[in-house]
């Protein structure tokens, strides 16, 4: 595989309506600020482009099928080659990897990947019930599941395994909602406490409102390059920041779509294949490890996504990561809500299976200098979804995966002041980052390593 | 006294509409003040009924109308699953059909004070991951007799009893638990 560079990203302004625009409308501004990050206007840029990937997950939002190729037309992208990307929450990610493929393959040398979604068009009820629909309409959706409800469950295991705490939980909301107050781009921007998120109404029991993310309108696009690729930019005179940020690692899993059915493995299986090298070198982590097993603990049962760790150890060898949480400098990361944040900091390996709960609440996952209103016992080690995230961004599913790469190329780049008009959200010297991008009740997750390449 | 709502509630609907304003002559400057009107939304209907086969996993159903739950085993592994499925996803041949009891226990649970449009009417329910002896999965499904707002983690673990509604709807739901 050749070396893939992400050299630019635009994203549109995330709200809860956009009837100013049609869907084809919202991703040209976000593919405009992709051209002109790097000085580049679409007469010339169409000469150089060899193709696309579209990433959208839902048919039913705006009732249009191939709404892909009305992008890829309204754009002016058409007859370059292009397909369209479907899985779930995961979308966005799975995208931009669809992306990579086509350069690092040597199919493209440049390629643009863009997703949306358009969401307001429905009445919120009436989006769950669409985004219900992701799961099994036998067994799953007509007894009255929804996402939320399905998190919930999740938690509710959780909690009983671990003695994970809805503080714990509210800590994450708090530290994305405060990142976003920081973020032009984020749908909510506001300085939320512990006590707004549980005070909110409650929506599946134990997570509140402030709990889970929002339905978004939005999109999101990238670029990536071969040296080769970017070489005919450049030529063609696009201005393309320094340093630049190159993907270094891939991984994707996948679990069995009814919750219902996802296994409840014993401790050899889960050492053989899944437990982290790290974890697997540690004899403490061992112990920790065997000692769970001998009360009932079972994987990934409920409570853990199989898929994510799947994801992570792939990208991590791939990428040559070790240690995760001191071998990343941020990660952004697939927060529909406080709840998977916390199973994801486990399947990430930024701290064992068991312990997310005191992990999110310590303050390693939080940005320096940013003020949270809490008493923090720990230093931050690896901020996670500096962004804000989906929480307070927005979800706007196809564009979500691609919006955590656009962020993660501004951090590498040294640029979120520039783009932000803000430097608060800056991770300082940052050298490599993480994004994951996730569906479903985590069916399909796709994790990616970008790092800087002085 | 009671709390009163501060804001009406958002409704669809509305009034019938014939014609809009727009510019009376097409001068320039009228068509450059297109760019600068609010968008037109209208409402747009769609309904559709699915004929649904539920395929392989029909005697599920039919054994729910006959007050039988069943699951399905991996001849070859043994594997047993709360939820049917037609293939085993050990040894990827074609599952039997076994009994399951009809007790169990709560695995995983939320209460539900929102959900999706349709099922919103029905809010609070709770809804219940349910293990068996004898079963390597779990079953989703609808737990009864609980008081919603006394949610608790005590109740993780708890014995439940299938019910079967008499007059069955060939839907999932017509399997529902309660505390033992």
């Amino acid at each position: 595989m050749r070396p893939v560079y992400a050299i630019s990203g635009g994203v549109s302004k995330f709200a809860k309506a956009r009837p100013d625009k049609t869907f084809q409308a919202i991703v040209k501004e976000a593919y405009d600020y992709a051209l002109d990050d790097i000085g580049m206007e679409h007469p010339q840029f169409i000469e150089l482009v060899d193709g696309s990937v579209a990433s959208y997950f839902s048919d039913h939002f705006s009732r249009q099928l191939m709404a892909g190729i009305m992008v890829q037309d309204y754009l002016g992208l058409v007859p370059k080659p292009s397909h369209r990307v479907e899985g779930g929450g995961a979308t966005g990610g799975l995208c931009f990897q669809e992306a990579w493929k086509s350069v690092a393959s040597g199919h493209m040398d440049v390629c643009i990947a863009y997703g949306f979604e358009q969401m307001s068009h429905v009445e919120t009820w009436k989006g769950n019930e669409f985004i219900a629909l992701a799961s099994d309409v036998s067994f799953d959706y007509p007894v009255g599941g929804f996402y939320s409800g399905y998190y919930a469950m999740m938690v509710t295991r959780h909690m009983k395994e671990f003695g994970t705490t809805v503080e714990q939980l509210a800590h994450v909301s708090v530290k994305n909602y405060r990142n976003a107050y920081h973020n032009p781009y984020s749908q909510k921007r506001r300085r939320i406490t512990l006590q707004d998120v549980r005070n909110s109404p409650m929506v599946a029991w134990p997570l509140t409102r402030l709990d889970i993310c929002v339905m978004s309108d939005g999109a999101a696009a990238t670029i990536l390059v071969s040296e080769e690729g970017l070489e005919k930019l450049e030529k063609a005179g696009a201005h393309i920041p320094r340093p630049l940020v190159k993907v270094t690692g891939i991984g994707r899993g996948t679990d069995a779509m009814r919750m219902s059915d996802r296994p409840h493995v014993d401790y050899d299986y889960f050492m053989q294949h899944y437990a982290t090298e790290q974890e697997k070198s540690s004899d403490e982590t061992v112990a920790y490890y065997r000692g769970l097993w001998e009360h009932g603990f079972r994987y990934p049962g409920v409570h853990s996504f199989r898929a994510g760790r799947t994801a992570g150890n792939m990208a991590y060898k791939h990428a040559g990561v070790a240690d995760p949480l001191h071998e990343l400098d941020f990660v952004e990361l697939h927060d529909a809500y406080t709840s998977s944040e916390i199973q994801t900091y486990e399947d990430m390996g930024l701290c064992r299976y068991g312990e997310g709960g005191p992990f999110a609440a310590s303050g390693k996952a939080f940005m320096p200098g940013v003020d949270y209103g809490l008493d923090l016992p720990a230093d931050p080690i690896c901020p996670v979804n500096p962004s804000g995230g989906l929480i307070a961004c927005g979800h706007p599913v196809g564009a979500t995966g691609l919006m955590q790469n656009v962020f993660a190329i501004w951090q590498l780049q040294g640029t979120i002041d520039k783009h932000f008009g803000d430097p608060t959200l800056q991770v300082q010297n940052a050298k490599r980052g993480a994004t994951h991008s996730h569906a479903g009740t985590g069916t399909y997750v796709t994790v990616t390593i970008l790092e800087r390449a002085d | 006294m009671s709390k009163q709502p501060m804001k009406r509630e958002e409704t669809l609907g509305g009034t019938i509409v014939h014609g809009l304003p727009f510019p009376a002559e097409l001068t320039p400057e009228a068509l450059n003040w297109l760019r600068q009107m609010l968008p037109i939304r209208i409402e747009q209907d769609y309904a559709i009924t699915y004929l649904h086969s539920y395929g392989q996993d029909s005697p599920w159903f039919a054994g729910l109308t006959n007050k039988v739950l069943l699951g399905n085993r991996e001849p070859e592994t043994g594997y047993t699953y709360a939820t049917p499925r037609g293939h085993g996803m050990y040894d990827g041949g074609e599952t039997e059909w076994v009994e399951l009891p009809t007790e169990g226990r709560v695995h995983a649970f939320t209460v539900c004070h929102f959900g999706s449009e349709e099922f919103l009417p029905e809010t609070p329910f709770v809804l219940a991951l349910i293990e068996f002896e004898g079963a390597d999965t779990l079953l989703l499904t609808r737990l009864l007799g609980l008081d919603p707002d006394a949610a608790s983690l005590d109740w993780i673990g708890m014995p439940v009893q299938a019910k079967f509604l008499r007059n069955a709807k060939l839907k999932p739901t017509d399997v529902y638990f309660t505390p033992a």
